[in-house]
Order: structure tokens, then C-alpha cells, then sequence
């Protein structure tokens, strides 16, 4: 007859106690969690839904959650080419987003206007948002989408996301 | 696979006023005043059964006189029958009188050709832009607006500026050339 496991009391996950800075658990939180603003506007989107569905799983890297509205979105994934006529909008949708928040520039359109030299088309979106990562090709595979998302992840890694934000705190202060 | 309708053609040119006609390659054009436009294109509705528009757009001629067009290509369903129609448009004057009351497809093109070309179409229902914000103050597919845009500012609706050309503009050659010749590439 088995013995029956105790409820109450388990030593080992009393056991289980792991030490680390405040920044760096912040910052794990933060990258595994990064919920997409699918800024979807022309072939890259496309691309950007493939990546999303299970073939490439974008789950894997815990960014799965396409959220459409601004509100709740951690990065926005540019996806595609911006006009002149769309880009304030996108602009506006950046500004609606909370902080923390991250720009992928998906493709070369987004990146620098690509193909479209032409009096139509923003020549990249980092004329009106700071963008985080770059990722070439016209349009990018999924895998170079994953790519870009785990290169942010590692970027996270590195910030000083206690520093940051309390900065407004901080910079308050008598020195 | 299309032919030109004889009989549709004979009788627009013994209605209305034909300032041309070109064929090539089995493909009729004529050239009509502006002013009988509308008549003609309800008149090949309702008469000569071209009950569809394929496409309305507008060409600019830099450099001759009168400097604009209109092209309107009209299709018959029931015979196959295919026929070009065009207006000269003057600098001007740029107005041609609307076909969307003969074609509610009309509307659009006549909005896109307004929109990159500044033709005014006559008794058009809402003859704004469709695809330039409104108060964009070009028009972008002259043949005098530079292939890299012109910076404009509307404070909350949109902005242009100039892009960077480095060097180009970056056209294909008109060639029969291999591809490697005809691709495009900054030509000074």
C-alpha cells in the first residue's frame, strides 16, 4: 500500500529557494512575457500570423498573446509598409501603450521604407518611434521574426528595470 | 482575346463627334470631346451594350498640348466587345464631365484620377481624395512631381517629407534587353 504524501508539509519545495537581484527577476518576468501589439499593415503581417500559428509557435517564447488593443501590449511588432496617411496613427497607438514598452521593426519597410522610395511611404518607423530591433528581409521569415524576439529578450536581460522605474523617483531626490 | 466592334464604333461616329481613332493590334481607341463624354459613355450603355467600365483612369502627357487625358475602357458582357474611349483634358481647364451616373464604379476611379492627377470631374457625387489624406496639397502622379515626394505638414492628420534618393531615382530601362540590363538601378 502506498504511502500517502503529506499535505501540508513538503520539504521539498521548502527546499526551493532561489536568491536574486530584484532587476534581474523583474527582467526574466518581462521577457518571457511579452505581449505583441500586431501593428500589422502590409505582406509582413502575414509572415507575423505564421509565426503565431503552430509551425513556428511563437508561444515558445511566451508572446503569444496578440493583444490588439494598445492598452495591455508590451511590444509593438511593426509588420509592414508605412505610409505617410497611416503613420501618426501608428504613432498614436505607440502613445497609448504602456511602460515598459518595445518597437520591433519587422521588415525592410518598417525598418527604412524598403522598395518604396516614394512620396507616400515613411522612410522607417524610427522617424517616429525608438525601435528596439531591426529584422531585415522583405518580408522575414518566421524564423527571423523568433530570431529578433529572442534578441529583444536579450536586451531585456540587460536593462536596469528597478533604476528605470523609479528613474522619476530618483532624479526627484536632493543629491 | 478581344475585337473591335465595328458596328458599336460606326454608330458612335455617326452620332457624336470623333476627334480620332486609332487601332492596333485589334484594339480601338477613340478620342472624343470632353464635353460629350457622358453622353457617349450613356449612349454605349444603353444602346450598343457595353454595360461595364473595366477602368477609368487619368494620364498626364507632360509636355504636349493639352497635357491631360481621360481613358475609359468599356466592356460588353453579352457580345465580348471591348472599346477604349479618351478625352483630352486642357491644363486649363480641368474639368470632364462624371460618368458615375452612367457606371457607379466610376465614382472611385474618378476619385483616384482627382486624387493623383487634379483632373475635376463634373456632377461627381463627393469628389474628394481616396487615397492622399485630405489637404495633401499635390498631386502626386504629375510628371513635374518629383519621384521622391515633396515635404507637407497637416499638424494631427499627416506629414510628408522628401524621401532620400541616394542617387537615383531607380528606374528599369524601356528595353528588350536581358533582365540584368532592364532591372532597376540609379541611372544618372
Amino acid at each position: 500500500m502506498a504511502e500517502l504524501a503529506p499535505v501540508a508539509y513538503d520539504s521539498k519545495i521548502e527546499g526551493n529557494v532561489v536568491f536574486t537581484q530584484l532587476d534581474a527577476a523583474m527582467n526574466w518576468m518581462r521577457k518571457n512575457s511579452l505581449w505583441p501589439m500586431p501593428m500589422g499593415l502590409a505582406c509582413c503581417a502575414i509572415e507575423l500570423m505564421a509565426s503565431a500559428s503552430s509551425r513556428f509557435d511563437i508561444a515558445r517564447f511566451g508572446s503569444e498573446v496578440m493583444r490588439f488593443s494598445p492598452r495591455q501590449s508590451d511590444v509593438m511588432i511593426v509588420a509592414g509598409t508605412v505610409t505617410y496617411k497611416m503613420a501618426l496613427a501608428v504613432k498614436r497607438i505607440w502613445d497609448q501603450m504602456p511602460e515598459p514598452k518595445w518597437c520591433i521593426a519587422m521588415g525592410a519597410c518598417a525598418s527604412s521604407g524598403g522598395m518604396y522610395r516614394s512620396y507616400s511611404v515613411l522612410q522607417g518607423i524610427d522617424h517616429l518611434i525608438p525601435v528596439d530591433v531591426y529584422i531585415s528581409g522583405c518580408p522575414p521569415r518566421p524564423e527571423a521574426l523568433l530570431e529578433g524576439l529572442m534578441r529583444l529578450q536579450r536586451k531585456i536581460e540587460k536593462e536596469p528595470a528597478l533604476y528605470e522605474q523609479k528613474r522619476a523617483l530618483l532624479e526627484s531626490l536632493p543629491s | 482575346m478581344s475585337h473591335s466592334p465595328k458596328a458599336a464604333i460606326s454608330s458612335i461616329e455617326s452620332h457624336f463627334k470623333v476627334l480620332s481613332k486609332v487601332e492596333f493590334r485589334g484594339e480601338t481607341s477613340l478620342t472624343v470631346t470632353a464635353d460629350e463624354i457622358a453622353r457617349i459613355c450613356l449612349f454605349c450603355r444603353d444602346q450598343l451594350g457595353f454595360d461595364y467600365l473595366l477602368d477609368l483612369s487619368g494620364v498626364d502627357q507632360f509636355g504636349e498640348e493639352p497635357r491631360y487625358e481621360v481613358v475609359y475602357e468599356l466592356y460588353g458582357m453579352a457580345k465580348g466587345e471591348w472599346l477604349r474611349l479618351k478625352v483630352k483634358v486642357s491644363e486649363d481647364s480641368l474639368d470632364v464631365p462624371t460618368v458615375s451616373t452612367v457606371w457607379a464604379t466610376a465614382d472611385w476611379h474618378e476619385r483616384e484620377a482627382f486624387d493623383m492627377y487634379g483632373i475635376r470631374f463634373k456632377g461627381h457625387p463627393n469628389l474628394v481624395r481616396i487615397l492622399m489624406w485630405e489637404g495633401y496639397p499635390f498631386h502626386p502622379l504629375r510628371k513635374d512631381f518629383p519621384l521622391g515626394g515633396k515635404p507637407s505638414d497637416m499638424p494631427d492628420v499627416a506629414f510628408s517629407e522628401a524621401a532620400p534618393l541616394e542617387g537615383g531615382p531607380f528606374v528599369t530601362l524601356g528595353t528588350t534587353a536581358t533582365t540584368k540590363d532592364r532591372e532597376p538601378r540609379a541611372r544618372g
